[in-house]
């Protein structure tokens, strides 16, 4: 069944969107991303024009995270102190990274900018985890029931402004979160994504903290940075498509059902190789779009305006 | 009003009267629509095109929809990496071109004669604007008429105009899902022995109508409300989802 998007001025199939929405309810539940990282190369694929397909799926992560909220909540997954202060980094960042955008698109390559830093942070993340938790794995299987540190002590750790963070089980500088917000905000603005593919991660390795907290803290925090995103993308640029939003947000209601049964099911270690293995597989299509010879050379790129 | 009918009737007699222009009744042909409606459901239009000719000749219509600027890129291998390089600006570069003739165009006339009128891929008067440093013209400009008749958007061949019984002809113009709404215009030209006997041009527009419209607008009109309202769906959306599994 064919629906016309109005803002995306093109017409796509309801299906496709259902299940491409469902995928992202799933992901989001089960590993507190958004999914944007995914969501957005999709729909650029089905024909929507990419700032369209940036600014709407960032809409569609604000539902996604207020039901990954809520089911997080439940269970007291949630550092809502922790969450505050990422939040505060957060928004400096994206402010910071909103500069550092018009700059580099006044230079006329931030296309590829973009694509090459997906690159270094999926291909760093993505190798950092998938090593990381086969290693837990086998170390599991070798011993049993066997208890090991919860994290390892760094430079990180001596950090001046120490914090407690109950529900984290941390002790830290506030820096950390407040430096681990400001990088995400600027990926927030590069990239226009949640940032919690990148966030979930730091979180559970640099800072230590425990895998379902880390989720359930970083879900709560991108309530309020996506909101604010889309407000300002409404403002800005009008490429907010709140048809193809609510399209995706109903199959979002049905994959985070899915998500929310099946992830209690699986243990943290599980979680982390799948959630590796998703950001793997994407760091390696990135490579091959940037490297692999393009059908065609040319693009067009349409002005805006009549001539 | 009656004063208004009056005027116009007064004015259709006179134009009956007035000597014949240039061949001006040659041709005569009509669309089966004037507008498009976007609507939710649009998923691409069909308009019919009609008309006689006094005694046969060749036809050839034109369709095309609003004028956009638009930069041609130029991707090259940097280091492994594809890399947009060189670039070339074009004006006047119709979103939509379609032609359909009732025989091969150079069958029917020479190719000046078509460049007169803007008619065929090769006709069309792109205005090559700002470019970056050496850029080529001629395959910038092959280049977008390529990417366009990949995406659809420009006729790739020539259509069909159909002839029935030597003086009645129809054709069928369909516009994709993915056309862009605005002016368009439709014109038939009349041909013999290589010579523009007779045309016609008119206006179709394609516009968003009902929810897609008012979405729209609102999106223009009224940004910040926009975005809160899309905000306030997502957060009931997200909400509800979360209910949902509260029962289960």
């Amino acid at each position: 069944m064919q629906v016309y998007l109005p803002i995306a001025q093109i017409s796509v199939d309801v299906f496709v969107l259902l299940a491409m929405g469902a995928a992202v309810g799933f992901l989001s539940s089960l590993f507190g991303v958004g999914g944007g990282f995914l969501i957005t190369p999709l729909l650029i694929f089905i024909g929507i024009p990419p700032p369209v397909a940036v600014a709407t799926q960032i809409n569609q992560v604000v539902g996604a995270s207020v039901s990954g909220t809520v089911a997080h909540w439940r269970r007291g997954n949630i550092d809502f102190k922790m969450g505050l202060v990422l939040m505060v980094g957060t928004i400096l960042g994206s402010t910071a990274g909103v500069n550092l955008f018009a700059m580099l698109k006044r230079a006329g390559q931030i296309d590829l900018v973009i694509v090459l830093l997906y690159i270094v942070f999926l291909g760093g993340i993505g190798s950092l985890m998938l090593a990381e938790s086969l290693r837990a794995l086998l170390r599991r299987r070798r011993a049993p029931g066997a208890r090991f540190k919860l994290h390892q002590h760094t430079w990180l750790h001596g950090l001046p402004l120490k914090m407690r963070f109950r529900k984290s089980r941390l002790y830290i500088s506030a820096l950390l979160p407040l430096g681990l917000g400001f990088i995400t905000g600027i990926l927030i603005a590069m990239m226009g994504v949640g940032g919690g593919f990148f966030l979930v991660p730091s979180k559970i390795y640099l800072l230590g903290m425990p895998t379902a907290i880390a989720v359930g803290t970083s879900l709560f925090q991108t309530i309020f940075v996506a909101a604010y995103s889309t407000l300002l993308q409404s403002i800005e640029t009008q490429t907010v498509d709140i048809l193809l939003a609510i399209v995706l947000l109903v199959g979002g209601l049905l994959g985070t059902q899915v998500g929310a049964r099946i992830g209690p099911k699986l243990q943290g270690d599980q979680l982390r190789i799948l959630l590796a293995l998703l950001i793997v597989g994407v760091w390696v299509k990135l490579v091959f779009d940037v490297t692999a010879t393009p059908a065609d050379v040319y693009s067009l790129d349409v002005l805006m305006g009549p001539s | 009003m009656r004063r208004l009918t009056a005027a116009a009737v007064v004015l259709a007699i006179a134009l009956a009267l007035w000597p014949r222009g240039a061949g001006a009744d040659y041709l005569v042909a009509d669309l089966s629509k004037r507008r498009i409606d976007i609507t939710l459901g649009f998923a691409g239009a069909e308009v019919l095109l009609f008309g006689a000719t006094d005694t046969g000749g060749d036809v050839v219509v034109v369709v095309r929809g609003p004028n956009q600027k638009v930069v041609v890129r130029h991707k090259d291998r940097l280091g492994g990496i594809w890399v947009n390089r060189e670039w070339m600006q074009f004006n006047n570069v119709p979103n939509f071109y379609y032609v359909a003739s009732s025989r091969p165009l150079e069958v029917i006339a020479s190719q000046p004669t078509f460049a007169g009128i803007e008619v065929g891929l090769k006709n069309l008067r792109m205005t090559p604007g700002d470019s970056s440093q050496g850029a080529d013209a001629d395959s910038f400009r092959a280049a977008l008429v390529r990417v366009k008749q990949h995406e659809g958007l420009y006729a790739t061949g020539s259509g069909q105009v159909n002839f029935i019984g030597g003086r009645l002809f129809r054709t069928t113009v369909s516009f994709p899902a993915t056309v862009e709404p605005g002016p368009y215009t439709v014109e038939v030209f009349l041909l013999r022995k290589g010579n523009v006997e007779s045309a016609q041009r008119w206006p179709l527009f394609i516009t968003k109508v009902g929810v897609s419209a008012s979405v729209f607008e609102r999106a223009h009109e009224d940004p910040a409300l926009y975005g809160l309202v899309a905000v306030a769906i997502a957060v009931m959306a997200g909400w509800l989802g979360a209910a949902g599994l509260w029962k289960v």
